[in-house]
């Protein structure tokens, strides 16, 4: 008998590890005093209470830390938990912030951290891509077409062409060695320092962080040629690569 | 191993039955047992490009909802003996097909068929989409206008995200075009896009431009598949994609415009 479950056992594993990619919402936190977070984000939450109702959620400190604000992630935390949200991540938090996380039972996202040495603070001007890199990279290598659509939740590489009518949309940057023809957003979340690169530019539809221009606003310069486009001052600029 | 090869399109009109009666037949006559099959429920045509429409008894939905067996719906064809018809119903509405069902069917073909050609309705929707659901290759017919490639474009993406290969994690379906009713003198016009144009919305292998020609009209008014009119440019066009799709090198034909009589008689390139 026992024989036989354990042939049962080797024969069909009980289990698989998987890859997929979710969408979360992420809370990027702008300020750091908790009881005008905690006010904003009850109003947030009674406008769709059945959206936010147990709903996974990743917050995201990179602002704060940007501004040297510091934020008492235990408190944080409970005051997610109290509003019936729930938090599985941390983003862009430094080392004390993540290690306080841990222990709680909230994993780090290695996408958009900031180094916690004071060498960074010290610096007047950092390096918008050193910022922009996010930990996960999407790689599609066949063509997106028109009706199609993908989420990247870090940076999203596609190495085809993207078809009028179809979309792309990362929370980091986007580049498509090929024509791109549909629509292209990058900085979904509203990462300001996310560029999208592509080798033909052909787009219905551009956008970095909400900022966005639709193909009648790219003037001939632009068109067909191989471009980035990045955010200056919340306006669009393309220049040529 | 059997083969199912789906010849779809998103645009309605372009070709598709046209299409899938002459690579049937090509198939065939090259000494392939095929069976083409008409997934256009409701709207039977395929029986009579193929000039059967006074032999059908039973039909794909009788098949499927076990009102009659495979070998009593499927027909022979008269031109070749290793050519199968399996008829649609004129009578019965789209919802009569059944994923489930379908499947079984082409199971069963599989066994004795070395090619399965699936005729599908224009459109996405149901019927379309099982006609592509357990194909192999996918024969994407597009005619050289935008609303037809954009039509194209879409039912790739399709192809590539909702087939049972996609689903599967399989190797994905080979995507094959032909650009069917090519009009070179209207290319030259400036009133139809150029193979080119094409090639470059859709990036596509392509396996054969089938010239705009009054033999397709003959053929079907005759009710035989107008590969057989060998001396015909559409006929030729179809021999060919069928030669290249079996693996032989011939080299693309009708894209230039018509020579006028000098060229013809004294064969200047
Ligand atoms: N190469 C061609 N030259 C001229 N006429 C053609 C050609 N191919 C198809 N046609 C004509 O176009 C019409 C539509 O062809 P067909 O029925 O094969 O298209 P279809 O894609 O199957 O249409 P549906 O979407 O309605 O099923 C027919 O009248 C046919 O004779
Ligand atoms: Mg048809």
């Amino acid at each position: 008998m026992s024989t036989d479950s354990q042939q049962n056992i080797t024969h069909s594993p009980a289990l698989e590890f998987k890859s997929s990619t979710f969408s979360v919402p992420v809370l990027v936190l702008a300020g750091n005093d908790v009881i005008i977070i905690e006010q904003q984000l009850q109003d947030k939450v009674n406008m769709a209470p059945e959206f936010f109702k147990n709903s996974p959620l990743v917050f995201d400190l990179q602002e704060l830390n940007k501004h040297d604000l510091d934020i008492d992630v235990a408190e944080l935390t409970k005051i997610i938990r109290k509003l019936g949200l729930l938090p599985i991540g941390i983003r862009g938090g430094d080392a004390q912030q993540n290690q306080q996380a841990l222990k709680l039972g909230i994993p780090v996202h290695s996408g958009h951290t900031v180094a916690a040495s004071s060498e960074t603070q010290k610096q007047q001007h950092p390096e918008p891509e050193s910022q922009a890199v996010a930990a996960t990279t999407t790689m599609i290598t066949h063509p997106v077409r028109s009706g199609q659509r993908i989420y990247a939740s870090g940076d999203l590489v596609i190495l085809a062409q993207v078809s009028a009518g179809a979309e792309i949309l990362a929370e980091g940057n986007i580049h498509v060695y090929g024509s791109l023809r549909g629509r292209a957003l990058a900085g979904v979340q509203g990462n300001t320092e996310a560029r999208i690169f592509c080798s033909d530019l052909q787009a219905e539809l551009i956008s970095i962080a909400g900022n966005y221009k639709i193909s009648e606003d790219l003037n001939g310069a632009v068109l067909n040629q191989p471009v980035q486009i990045y955010l200056q001052n919340h306006t669009l600029v393309i220049k040529d690569i | 191993m059997a083969r199912i090869i789906v010849v779809t399109s998103g645009k309605g009109g372009v070709g598709k039955t046209t299409t899938s009666a002459a690579i049937a037949m090509g198939l065939a006559k090259k000494g392939h047992k095929t069976a083409v099959i008409d997934f256009d429920v409701g709207l039977r045509n395929l029986d009579l490009i193929m000039g059967c429409e006074r032999r059908v008894v039973y039909d794909f939905v009788n098949v499927i909802n076990g009102e009659a067996t495979l070998n009593q719906a499927l027909i022979r064809d008269k031109n070749c003996n290793l050519l199968y018809i399996l008829p649609a119903s004129q009578t019965r509405d789209k919802d009569a097909l059944s994923q489930e069902g379908v499947g079984k069917i082409l199971d069963e073909l599989k066994k004795d068929f070395k090619y399965i050609v699936c005729d599908s309705p224009a459109g996405i929707e149901k019927g379309a989409h099982l006609a592509m659901y357990f194909a192999d290759d996918a024969f994407i017919v597009t005619n050289p206008e935008v609303s037809s490639v954009r039509d194209s474009d879409r039912m790739l993406g399709i192809l590539s995200s909702k087939s049972r290969r996609a689903e599967q994690n399989e190797e994905p379906i080979r995507e094959y075009l032909l650009l069917s009713r090519y009009s070179p003198d209207r290319v030259k016009l400036g009133e139809m896009l150029s193979v080119d144009d094409v090639q470059e919305i859709l990036s596509l292998h392509l396996l054969g431009v089938i010239p705009e020609s009054k033999s397709v009209l003959n053929a079907s008014n005759s009710g035989t598949p107008v590969i057989l009119d060998e001396k015909s440019d559409a006929g030729q066009a179809y021999a060919d994609i069928v030669a290249r799709y079996l693996g032989e090198d011939k080299p693309h034909r009708f894209i230039d415009e018509k020579k006028g009589l000098f060229g013809k008689f004294f064969g200047s390139k």
